[in-house]
């Protein structure tokens, strides 16, 4: 009879702290001391707090053990699956109190987390199609395919308010009902998973933690729109990601729920997994189509939308991993039950990849509406090394950064765009005062330069200029006329380029530009970096003599 | 056809038995070709493109073309350990540039180079989604977390010493 169920960690960064040892470890354990009747160890995806890796769970009592290794391990078996003590000096401490916390729910940086996208993630073996069919999988499938028209599924998708995760916001219902009203022989559904923004680890996430719900997504929304053919285009970076959705699918057309005639209806569906090359502006989705058919991943001019002329000219839906991870919740509770989470403009939950100078870094997903304050000073514990928050990034190389004198406003599509934001996939990556703000704006501009596909002329060269700009700021050579021509420039490559990548770009230059001024005055004119990030050649030649 | 400039070896073998496999499907795809390629290679010389040009009936100025648009696909060899140390942000703002500077040192190699013993190979990275353990770093496909410049030379050091004991 099993008395114990271990979760352990096997997300990405759990992975590569060590959880192969500490599992192996176990497992041996558990073998020498004929404990494999009363501990059932699975291995899940990621539970969250990447940090503190590797992590494990053990029910019934909840006890959630931190930064493991082989010896710690070791004392667990004997004193906790043996003599029934959990070892409390390896449970997870509140920050606050120094206080070790005795069970996994009522640990702050859990307590304000909702999680409908990573319900199952860190809860199952993403690598075991039965276990996520334990949890109602392929349940939604079913019944759409049995008890919904097509119209009617996108009706409840509509009704929930879902709108995509990828960052712009588009309603996902209405994307889904011009796909199944355009004409044409062959339609596809594209996932997309090319997570390109640095700092950015959702998609990932939930690849690896419960790639199932992401088929499943697929599957009904080519159900809805009368496609037959969906394409996951995943990072080449996230080689885990790509085996478990290797392996997903091969369980899922084994069982009968890819491929044809679905669980023995008239309904066929086959996936592919396409894996991208390392271009950020892949993400785009014309660019991404692009990909997919073998080309460069030049975006290319919409109208026509992708929903009309998209893959081999064909109507396309191109979702973000979470965007479709949101669909078989919404099928099986309800769009009512979706909608009454959130703001009255955004819907449900984002999922967000926490890191930089915050304690707690890792995974949370949060109902929309939340605060930034909330999410950085209670999920993620405050600022690390006792230091001084100066600023969140959000949205990556498309965002923007938001000073403490607007944390409290809610998380949602509207109130980020409104500062000089976005909401963007869901990266956010916290500074501290040793972070300088115009070092940071360099930083994106370095990497959208990098990254521009070079196709249309404002992306290309006023991207570079805005960066040697920046460039000559840094080293104590700007003048007061640059900060002008910088927020001309800016102006005219966001107004002027063709895709998202270019007109998105000065986002991170104009709100640091916003908020933090000072910084920028600072270096041209006392030239001086408050953060001690940039060195100025004068400075430097005066101490030398 | 082009001529192509190949020495047959057992490499081509599993090239070519790959790319039948993509040539079921309807529209092969042109960047798994040249994914399978890589993965059989370890870079895509000149003559590989010229093979999957010929077997898959593409250009071979069209393959160049998305040879060097995408950052994954290399023309030239990598070294027995590639080393790519993340720029992501979250990485950039804890430091991950300290890191690269002091391995450039450590291996006296700059960004993109190899070192003389063919041993090492340093690169960068925009972001493997490992954000929560930054600064981190990849060597070939293992990743390695909370590095401090030190921390990232002993982890060198340790593969130097490993290849000095399979040699020795």
């Amino acid at each position: 009879m099993t008395i114990l169920t271990v979760l352990i960690c096997s997300g990405a960064a759990c992975l590569s702290s060590g959880e192969e040892a500490v599992k192996n470890k176990l497992m041996t354990l558990i073998n020498e001391k004929n404990l494999q009747d009363e501990v059932k160890v699975i291995e899940t995806g990621c539970m969250g707090p990447c940090q503190y890796g590797p992590l494990m769970i053990v029910y019934p009592d909840n006890s959630f053990y931190i930064s493991l290794n082989e010896d710690k391990i070791e004392k667990i078996v004997d004193e906790h699956f043996i003599k029934g003590r959990p070892v409390k000096e390896y449970l997870w401490e509140t920050p606050e109190t120094r206080k070790k916390v005795e069970e996994k729910k009522i640990i702050p940086f859990f307590e304000k987390q909702l999680k409908i996208v990573l319900g199952n993630c860190g809860n199952i073996d993403p690598e075991n199609i039965d276990e996520y069919i334990g949890t109602g999988g392929y349940e939604a499938l079913a019944k759409v395919l049995t008890e919904m028209t097509p119209e009617e599924v996108i009706d409840v998708v509509t009704k929930s308010g879902l709108r995509g995760r990828g960052g712009a916001g588009f309603p996902t219902g209405l994307k889904w009902k011009f796909a199944r009203e355009a004409k044409g022989d062959q339609k596809f559904v594209i996932c997309n998973g090319d997570e390109g923004d640095p700092g950015a680890f959702m998609d990932r996430s939930v690849c690896e933690g419960d790639p199932h719900t992401v088929l499943e997504g697929m599957a009904i929304a080519g159900y809805a729109i009368g496609a037959n053919k969906g394409y996951i285009y995943i990072r080449a970076e996230y080689p885990l990601s790509v085996k478990r959705l290797q392996l997903a699918l091969k369980q899922a057309k084994k069982y009968g729920l890819i491929g044809k005639k679905i669980l023995e209806t008239d309904f066929n569906f086959d996936i592919d997994i396409r894996i991208g090359a390392g271009a950020f502006v892949c993400g785009e989705e014309t660019a991404l189509i692009a990909s997919i058919e073998g080309e460069r991943g030049q975006p290319r001019p919409r109208p026509p939308f992708p929903a009309q002329k998209g893959l081999w000219g064909k109507p396309t839906i191109i979702n973000n991993v979470e965007t479709l991870s949101n669909i078989r919740k919404i099928i099986l509770n309800g769009p009512e039950w979706f909608s009454s989470v959130g703001t009255e403009k955004s819907k449900g939950t984002k999922v967000f990849a926490l890191s930089g100078k915050v304690i707690n870094t890792g995974l949370v997903e949060v109902p929309i509406g939340i605060s930034l304050r909330e999410i950085i000073f209670d999920i993620g514990g405050g600022i690390a090394n006792g230091k001084k928050f100066k600023a969140v990034q959000i949205g990556g190389p498309s965002g923007g950064c938001v000073s403490e004198q607007n944390l409290d406003t809610p998380v949602d599509y509207e109130s980020l765009t409104s500062l000089g934001a976005i909401m963007g996939s869901g990266g956010l990556i916290v500074l501290d005062e040793d972070n300088c703000m115009v070092d940071i704006a360099k930083f994106f501009l370095e990497f959208t330069v990098d990254e521009s596909c070079g196709q249309c002329i404002p992306c290309r060269v006023g991207l570079k200029q805005m960066y040697n700009i920046l460039d000559k700021i840094t080293k104590g050579k700007g003048t007061m006329e640059d900060i002008t021509r910088l927020e001309e420039l800016a102006k005219v490559v966001k107004s002027t380029s063709l895709c998202a990548l270019g007109q998105t770009a000065p986002n991170p230059v104009l709100s640091t530009l916003k908020y933090f001024r000072d910084e920028y005055y600072e270096h041209i004119k006392e030239k001086k970096c408050r953060a001690n990030v940039c060195k100025f050649d004068e400075i430097e030649e005066k101490v030398i003599k | 056809m082009q001529k192509c400039d190949i020495k047959e070896n057992p490499q081509y073998d599993a090239l070519r038995l790959s790319l039948r496999i993509l040539k079921k499907e309807e529209k092969p795809s042109l960047i798994e070709a040249l994914h399978r390629a890589q993965e059989i290679f370890g870079y895509l010389p000149e003559e590989v493109l010229c093979f999957i040009s010929n077997e898959l009936k593409v250009p071979l100025s069209k393959i160049y073309g998305v040879v060097t648009f995408y950052h994954f696909f290399r023309t030239e060899p990598a070294a027995k350990y590639l080393i790519n140390i993340c720029l992501g942000t979250a990485c950039f703002v804890k430091g991950s540039e300290k890191v690269l500077k002091a391995l450039s040192e450590d291996l006296n190699i700059k960004v993109g180079e190899t070192t003389a013993d063919k041993l090492f190979t340093l690169s960068t990275a925009r972001c493997f989604g490992c954000c929560g353990l930054a600064p981190v770093m990849m060597i070939n496909k293992d990743v390695y977390g909370n590095l401090s410049p030190d921390k990232a030379k002993s982890i060198i050091e340790e593969y130097r010493r490993k290849e000095n004991q399979t040699n020795g």
